[in-house]
């Protein structure tokens, strides 16, 4: 669905083409034109994770299913670097329900728990999806539930499960039923084509939502995951563009003289911190979203961009070259005095917060090489997380435990995700293009 | 003697701005390492260049000449030093050149393009390159050129020359364009 005229150097298009969307239950709808996907390459596994079987999911003979939904939980659960899945291979026997289960033989192979499930139809491109977890050893059920869903929905079906095992055997909330938006850069016969892009988090069903030969970035989700502010440069300077995921509809919401960049939402999704530089120098601004009406929080000569908001949307956080050389400083919103956050090194720049606001996550210079970072804001102690030289753009999942950041292989971009603990990698990339600035979504919509 | 004269005004437009700050009711601790070069230029010491620009034979100069590989209207792009955006001395005869050009122009308007190498934050890089922009803006108004004249944009690190990640790439990309 194009909103432009061809000639317009940019088209905007809803995910869902021009469906209406009903928010339904489990509720990712078919993909209409997906692009080559985001391939993953697990290249540095956890030691001391948890072994789990993960057993193929039992459906009556002859039914095709589109998804292998086992293997997108077990993959799910491997990339989280909690857990070691069982290799299929090794598995001596496949049960389907309980009463299939010899334990022992589970016990024999070292397996803690235990998932097994199975798909049947119900209708037309319906299924139900009945699934359990177990102890291995306590022999007894963790939980267990029966879903419908629809053919469409079943992968993400599958990453809900995937969610649901994991909070039952970490205690905490998982973040595979998320999404990632990103920017990718094709140049190809001396034409550039920039896209911004969402994907499910594992990279899968990509869909384009704006696409320009000028550049777009700086993509932000907001909290309710059904909006994405981004910058475009589609008239030859900045502006921020405020975009419905769903449908595609969106509204320009700051071109000012000068910068317009680096929008950042709200926790209550009501104002967008963003950089302006309207009255010449590059400064921090607070917009109400329905009065538009503008905050002015920083005002300094100096450089202050990249703001990001404390979960508490008291503070926010953002890189200032106050101190001749970019580091992260934090304002309450109220106004007030900016405290210095970082001190290591000469390059600090672009923080967000953890989902506890106990850390911030940031890009920061190592020995001239670009990497991302995380601040302990009590302990006050940085560590690394990546090892490239063009590390950029980190973002958090909505649970806290991985982290999305974009990164080079030669000249190529690429997007990484690493475990908080910094046990498990692994690589995004596309065959064709660059790929850039990840933003993980919050918390599915079903939450 | 030119260049020191610049050296004064453009310390003079930091300490307005300073003085614009203060008035905004900011409480802000703006004591810290003030980046003054960042706006006045790394040219003090270069006596020599800062004389030569009237003695081209500007008034011949047309539209034409920005065009012609032997004129200096020619070359349209200056460079910069990694994470600065103050003017580096070899690049004022080029600027010079221009601003005569446009004062004695007044109607043509030229936007002015800020760029940064690919290393560090791309937001931080678009306001890097404004910081670019600015500085050529300010070294062309203090040569006597129309504000009216001139737009800036920054492109950060989105819009690079090079495409290599080497040393080369990287300083082709630290630059401002005049767009005319």
């Amino acid at each position: 669905m194009k909103l432009f005229s061809p000639n317009f150097p940019v088209s905007v298009r809803s995910i869902f083409s021009a469906r209406i969307v009903a928010m339904l239950l489990l509720s990712l709808l078919p993909v209409t034109d997906a692009l080559a996907e985001l391939t993953i390459d697990i290249t540095q596994g956890a030691e001391g994770a948890t072994p789990i079987a993960v057993v193929p999911f039992g459906a009556p003979a002859g039914l095709q299913l589109p998804q292998d939904v086992a293997a997108i939980i077990s993959t799910d659960l491997r990339r989280s670097g909690r857990f070691k899945p069982l290799a299929k291979s090794r598995m001596i026997s496949q049960p389907h329900d309980a009463t299939q289960i010899a334990y022992r033989e589970w016990q024999a192979l070292g397996m803690n728990h235990l998932l097994v499930g199975k798909v049947s139809p119900d209708g037309t491109n319906s299924y139900r999806i009945r699934f359990q977890l177990f102890d291995v050893y306590k022999r007894e059920q963790l939980t267990g539930f029966t879903i419908t869903t629809s053919r469409e929905n079943l992968r993400a079906s599958a990453h809900h499960i995937a969610d649901i095992v994991y909070e039952a055997l970490t205690g905490e909330k998982g973040a595979f039923d998320t999404r990632i938006a990103y920017i990718t850069e094709d140049r190809s016969n001396n034409k550039r084509t920039l896209t911004l892009n969402v994907a499910d988090s594992d990279g899968y069903n990509p869909q384009v939502i704006v696409t320009s030969k000028e550049p777009l970035m700086s993509p932000a989700w907001s909290p309710d995951g059904r909006k994405i502010a981004y910058v475009s440069f589609e008239k030859g300077k900045p502006a921020i563009f405020v975009q419905e995921v769903f449908t595609g509809k969106r509204s320009k919401i700051s071109s000012f003289k000068g910068i317009n960049g680096a929008p950042a939402w709200s926790p209550d999704g009501k104002r967008l911190a963003l950089t302006l530089s309207r009255d010449g120098d590059a400064n921090i601004y607070i917009m109400d979203l329905v009065s538009r009406r503008l905050q002015k929080l920083t005002s300094h000569y100096a450089i202050d961009t990249e703001p990001a908001w404390s979960p508490d949307g008291k503070h926010i956080v953002f890189t200032s070259s106050r101190g001749g050389q970019p580091q992260l400083y934090r304002k309450a919103v109220s106004g007030g005095k900016a405290e210095r956050l970082t001190f290591e090194g000469k390059y600090n720049a672009r923080g967000s917060y953890s989902p506890d606001g106990k850390s911030l996550l940031l890009v920061t210079r190592v020995n001239g090489d670009y990497r991302i970072a995380v601040l302990d804001l009590q302990q006050g102690d940085m560590r690394v997380l990546s090892d490239g030289r063009f590390d950029e753009s980190p973002s958090f999942a909505p649970n806290g435990r991985m982290i999305i950041y974009g990164t080079r292989s030669g000249r190529k971009g690429e997007l990484a995700e690493v475990s908080v603990d910094g046990s498990v990698r692994q690589r995004l990339s596309l065959q064709q293009s660059n790929v850039r600035e990840p933003v993980w979504s919050p918390y599915n919509r079903r939450q | 003697m030119k260049t020191t004269l610049i050296m004064v005004l453009s310390f003079c437009a930091l300490l307005t701005l300073a003085g614009c700050e203060s008035m905004s009711g900011d409480k802000e601790d703006t004591g810290e390492g003030a980046p003054v070069e960042d706006v006045t230029g790394q040219g003090a010491e270069d006596d020599g260049s800062a004389s030569t620009s009237a003695a081209m034979g500007s008034s011949s100069w047309s539209r034409e000449s920005l065009d012609d590989p032997d004129s200096p209207l020619y070359n349209k792009v200056i460079y910069f030093a990694f994470d600065q955006s103050g003017i580096q001395p070899e690049y004022q005869d080029i600027l010079k050149s221009h601003a005569t050009f446009l004062s004695n122009n007044p109607d043509i308007h030229i936007t002015i393009e800020g760029h940064t190498d690919e290393r560090g934050t791309r937001e931080y890089n678009i306001a890097l390159g404004e910081r670019r922009a600015q500085a050529v803006r300010t070294f062309l108004r203090l040569e006597g050129v129309n504000m009216d004249q001139m737009s800036m944009v920054s492109y950060g690190e989105e819009q690079p020359a090079a495409l290599g990640l080497d040393e080369a790439s990287m300083a082709a990309n630290r630059r401002a364009v005049l767009v005319y």
